[in-house]
């Protein structure tokens, strides 16, 4: 058994060593048919000059040798125009995509003619090896039940060296994707035959980024069933995220694009897809006819209406553990970090700011949209309403939610963007904290303080300090995963929805004790 | 103002400091000897098996005590002056009291076998006890001895086995925990324990340890003449009071520190609690005289503090519940359940296809009145068992009811179906469940 997780953990790191490094083993050959292509006639006519000189005709064989020379001629380029107050000129796209763009098109060799065989070695090994290492542990954790055995013993669980590793890999890997994406070329190619199967266009880095998604919470989510086998709302649970992950999130927006309909995650709910009411995809919704139109009524009902009656009638769990993307990935590939959140009352306080302090910007910047949307005003009291969508797509959108978001796993817990970051859960955690049947129940006097509710809570709810008093949980925070409750020795708390009466208990009172009839 | 000195900062003593502090602005220093902060002693095993690390066993962070106004100090108490109410520290100056409370908790108990002294031959209470144990395995054992099948036993032999160092389990009794589980409940236990590859050795008693040339166990020898090589023995053999230092002054002892129900010692303004405390008589007949779990110390840490804060209390506990967790199987009681039935009193016992899933109700023949539960696998409301033992429920009460105590998370299987049945069935009886009632239940807390 022993002997097969090393097979397993072997074959694991030849896929992800390949997948990492397949930079390294291509070669590029730009033509002037690409550039006419990809470009724009604009583009095309501003820079084909220079890069005909530096890249036409030439084999590359690194990714950045193509996009450094195209992002300095366009930023070159760019402020020339500025500077001669030749407005007209300048391109506004990012330079970035475009660079993809090229570089995607210009692979040749052996790298590229060999793509099935690369997209086997990296994604099949990748799987098989972890899948490999993970089902072991059905024989060797032994007779089913909690084994956080050797947690805070291991490295890669306890901030030692392994998960200084991971935790710089997935920052690494997130900032390749969000800023530079020609860098990840050869990734993405990987994808390209699925991507042409499924929407019938090339792949592009939100296809690869989804691929990735999906089969990383697939093969942890093996895991989450070995480990959870004996709890059946864990089961049932990781069953729901990963369906809604891989049909709403993944399948039918591919799939829309298939029919040239407009894409859209039919639960990804606004404030946490901030894009919703921008108007480029309000426009875009209105104009694509029936279809259009439903998916535009259907994402204003499901923030105004769905998202609060569930919320009322189950805790914001049935979105943040049952639902979302977010929280999918969360709870398998961050399920062994979960720990890492921080429980101190400071954090505590810096979370409310916080999280409320995102929800509002959200709000701000989606009412300046719609302000531009039926004004055609581009300024709000004298700011440009661009500019604040820019800012949040950048801070919130793409540092908080990915880099942060997903890169902090394994240091600081795998909920910092659904605790401290996302709208939508402050949304919700209202609705759960004042106007909610959701509680999770304390069993009269049986806790004995041990620390493991809170140890796991990957909330950094301190849920011992209520159960200790005999007093319920109802916490904005908690996303009802339902962990504090499988771990719990003495069997102490119970997830369940009821009546609102009696939900909140001001001064609990420790049953067991006749002498005490009053706690004051 | 009147400076309260509480010696012990375990669960009787903290829940004593807190509740002074809710009630009152009076002085309150605590000292205690083991660790500068509050700890949760039944989490110890946790911190061995990786699971936690020591500080998430505190159940306060430090701001707490000093938000409260509770002086800590970290010393051991040498010696008690009563007369003059003063207390000699091994470290610091002496401190004076007003009133003091005794929360000094318990010691593994030690029989004196030959070699109990050796290195390597270790109980399990303290943090000191954890560090000892960690030094003892540190580079690694072929195998462990435990001696003495109680709750602290089991968790060893846990924690052991999480490191894949084997384990033999010494029993007195014919059965794990013999004395408090019934036949079936603890052969349930056994067939678990087994499963965990415990190698399970009933009947048998440590007869003596053998050192090797540098006084480090070797191995022992049990009651069967058998020797058993071995690294490591865990003496587990049930805690005593910890009292020596109070030995030869003017407080009353017999095992414990004798105390009347108010929890007053002989000495005045002086009270103990917890572990430590002895009742002449205890102000429940049917319970022992020294209670050594987690709850009744928290109980009684309660009522002092009333009695501090000048509204004199008797220790009146509730109703006995309990609970433990043996390897994967969780264990909950409520009310008496007694390892043999009481007279007049007969014992129903289910047990599910998987064998690990049980429960025992305990009632009487005639009036039917429920006695007790005992649960394994399975989750149920104390609030509601609390209630019906206070109704005087009969035993066909509580099982129709059965849905409404049930605790379980949410989609596990619901037993009670099978339950009844083979309940109607061994009894001629047609009780039926009735549904979950969230009206029944919000009404088991008023
Ligand atoms: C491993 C283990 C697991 C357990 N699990 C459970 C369980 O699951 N459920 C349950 O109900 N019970 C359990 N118990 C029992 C429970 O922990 C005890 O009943 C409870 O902790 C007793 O609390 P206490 O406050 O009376 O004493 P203690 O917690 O023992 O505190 C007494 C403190 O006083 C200090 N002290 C003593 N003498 C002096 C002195 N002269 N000067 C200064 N300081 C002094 C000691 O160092 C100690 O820190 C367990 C016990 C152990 C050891
Ligand atoms: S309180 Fe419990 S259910 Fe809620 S987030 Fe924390 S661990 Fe999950
Ligand atoms: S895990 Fe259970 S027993 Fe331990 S502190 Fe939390 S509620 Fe109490």
């Amino acid at each position: 058994m022993k002997l097969l997780q090393k097979i397993g953990l072997i074959i694991f790191i030849i896929g992800i060593t390949v997948f990492t490094f397949s930079p390294f083993i291509g070669s590029y050959k730009v033509t002037n048919d690409i550039l006419k292509s990809t470009l724009s006639e604009q583009q095309y006519a501003n820079l084909s000059e220079k890069l005909k000189e530096k890249l036409v005709g030439k084999r590359f064989s690194y990714t950045w040798e193509i996009s450094s020379v195209f992002v300095n001629e366009y930023e070159f380029k760019n402020e020339t125009f500025k500077n001669k107050h030749e407005w007209d000129k300048v391109m506004h796209d990012n330079p970035q995509d475009i660079a993809l763009s090229i570089t995607k098109s210009s692979a040749t060799g052996f790298y590229i003619n060999n793509i099935l065989l690369f997209f086997l070695i990296s994604f099949g090994f990748g799987v098989l090896g972890a899948i490999m290492y993970f089902l072991p542990d059905v024989i060797l954790l032994g007779p089913p039940g909690i084994k956080n055995n050797n947690i805070y013993r291991r490295p890669s669980t306890n901030r030692g060296l392994i998960a200084y590793f991971v935790f710089a890999y997935l920052i690494g890997f997130y900032i390749l994707l969000y800023f530079y994406p020609a860098q990840l070329t050869n990734q993405i190619l990987l994808v390209n035959p699925l991507s042409l199967l499924l929407n019938g266009h090339p792949a592009s880095r939100w296809f690869l980024y989804g691929v990735l998604y999906c089969t990383v919470m697939l093969t942890m989510a093996v895991r989450m069933y070995i480990k959870y086998r004996h709890n059946k709302y864990q089961i049932v649970r990781t069953t729901s995220v990963l369906f809604f992950q891989v049909a709403f999130a993944f399948l039918i927006p591919e799939l829309l694009i298939r029919f040239n309909q407009p894409s859209m995650d039919f639960k990804n709910a606004w404030p946490l897809n901030y894009s919703f009411f921008f108007d480029w995809n309000i426009n875009n919704l209105l104009n694509s006819g029936a279809i259009g139109a439903f998916m535009l009524f259907w994402g204003i009902v499901l923030t105004l209406i769905i998202v609060p009656v569930f919320s009322y009638f189950y805790g914001k769990r049935w979105y943040c553990s049952w639902v979302c993307g977010c929280g999918g990935l969360a709870e398998t590939l961050g399920d062994p970090y979960r720990q890492h959140s921080n429980k101190t009352l400071k954090a505590w306080k810096f979370e409310r700011w916080i999280v409320h302090g995102v929800l509002v910007f959200a709000i701000i910047m989606t009412a300046a949209a719609l302000y531009t949307f039926f004004t055609n005003e581009n300024t709000l009291l004298g700011i440009e309403t661009y500019s604040i969508q820019k800012a949040y797509g950048f801070l919130i959108g793409s540092i908080f939610a990915g880099v942060i978001g997903t890169g902090f796993y394994p240091i600081f817990g795998n909920r910092v963007w659904c605790r401290f970051g996302c709208p939508l859960a402050a949304y919700m955690g209202i609705i759960q904290r004042f106007k909610s049947r959701f509680r999770i129940t304390t069993n009269g006097g049986q806790c004995i303080s041990c620390g493991n509710c809170s140890t796991y809570c990957e909330q950094g709810i301190d849920v011992r300090w209520y159960a200790q008093r005999g007093e319920n949980i109802i916490r904005a925070s908690c996303v009802g995963c339902g962990v504090c409750s499988a771990v719990c020795p003495r069997g102490v708390l119970k997830l369940e929805n009821g009546p609102e009466e009696n939900r909140i208990i001001e001064n609990p009172i420790i049953i067991g004790n006749d002498g005490i009839k009053l706690n004051l | 103002m009147e400076h309260i000195v509480i010696i012990g900062n375990g669960i009787s003593g903290i829940t004593a400091a807190r509740h002074i502090r809710k009630k009152s602005d009076l002085n309150i220093t605590v000292i205690s000897s083991e660790t500068k902060y509050f700890f949760s002693r039944t989490a110890l095993m946790y911190v061995y098996m990786g699971h936690m690390k020591f500080e998430h066993t505190q159940p306060y962070e430090p701001w707490f005590w000093e938000k409260n106004k509770i002086n800590l100090i970290q010393d051991y108490v040498e010696k008690i002056d009563f007369t003059n109410k003063s207390l000699t520290l091994k470290n610091g100056s002496p401190i004076s009291y007003d009133k003091l409370i005794l929360a000094v908790g318990s010691k593994p108990n030690k029989f004196g076998w030959p070699g109990q002294d050796l290195k390597g031959v270790q109980g399990l209470y303290s943090y000191q006890d954890l560090l000892e144990l960690e030094e003892n395995t540190k580079n690694g054992i072929k195998r462990a001895v435990i001696v003495g099948g109680g709750l602290i036993g089991i968790e060893l032999a846990e924690m052991l086995l999480t490191r894949n160092y084997p384990v033999t389990f010494l029993i007195r009794e014919e059965s794990f925990w013999g004395n408090v589980l019934p036949k079936e409940d603890s052969e349930l236990i056994m067939r678990h324990m087994k499963e965990h590859d415990v190698d399970l050795k009933t009947a048998t008693e440590l007869k003596e340890i053998i050192s090797d040339s540098n006084g480090r166990v070797k191995s022992i020898i049990t009651n069967k003449d058998e020797e058993i090589a071995c690294e490591l023995v865990g003496l587990t053999a049930g805690v005593t009071p910890n009292i020596d230092f109070l030995k030869g002054s003017d407080i009353e002892l017999d095992k414990g520190i004798l105390v009347n129900e108010f929890l007053e010692t002989n000495q005045k303004d002086v009270y103990a609690i917890g572990d430590c405390a002895q009742f002449k008589q205890h102000p429940k007949k049917e319970r022992k005289p020294i209670e050594q779990v987690w709850y009744t110390g928290r109980m009684m840490g309660e009522t002092v503090a009333n009695t501090i804060c000048g509204k004199r209390l008797a220790y009146n506990p509730g109703h006995w519940f309990n609970s433990a967790k043996f390897f994967d199987i969780e264990y909950q009681t409520y009310g008496w359940v007694f390892n043999t039935p009481i007279e007049n009193e007969e014992h129903f016992y289910w047990e599910d296809s998987s064998r690990k899933i049980a429960l025992r109700i305990a009632y009487d023949k005639d009036t039917r009145l429920f006695h007790g539960i005992n649960l394994y696998g399975l989750r149920m409301r104390h609030h509601a068992f609390d209630k019906w033992l206070t109704e005087k429920r009969t035993v066909e009460y509580v099982l129709e009811h059965l849905k409404d105590a049930n605790f379980d998370p949410e989609f596990y299987k619901s037993y009670e179906p099978e339950i009844l049945n083979e309940f109607n069935l061994k009894n001629n009886t047609y009780v039926k469940p009735k549904s979950k009632s969230w009206k029944r239940i919000l009404s088991f807390n008023s």
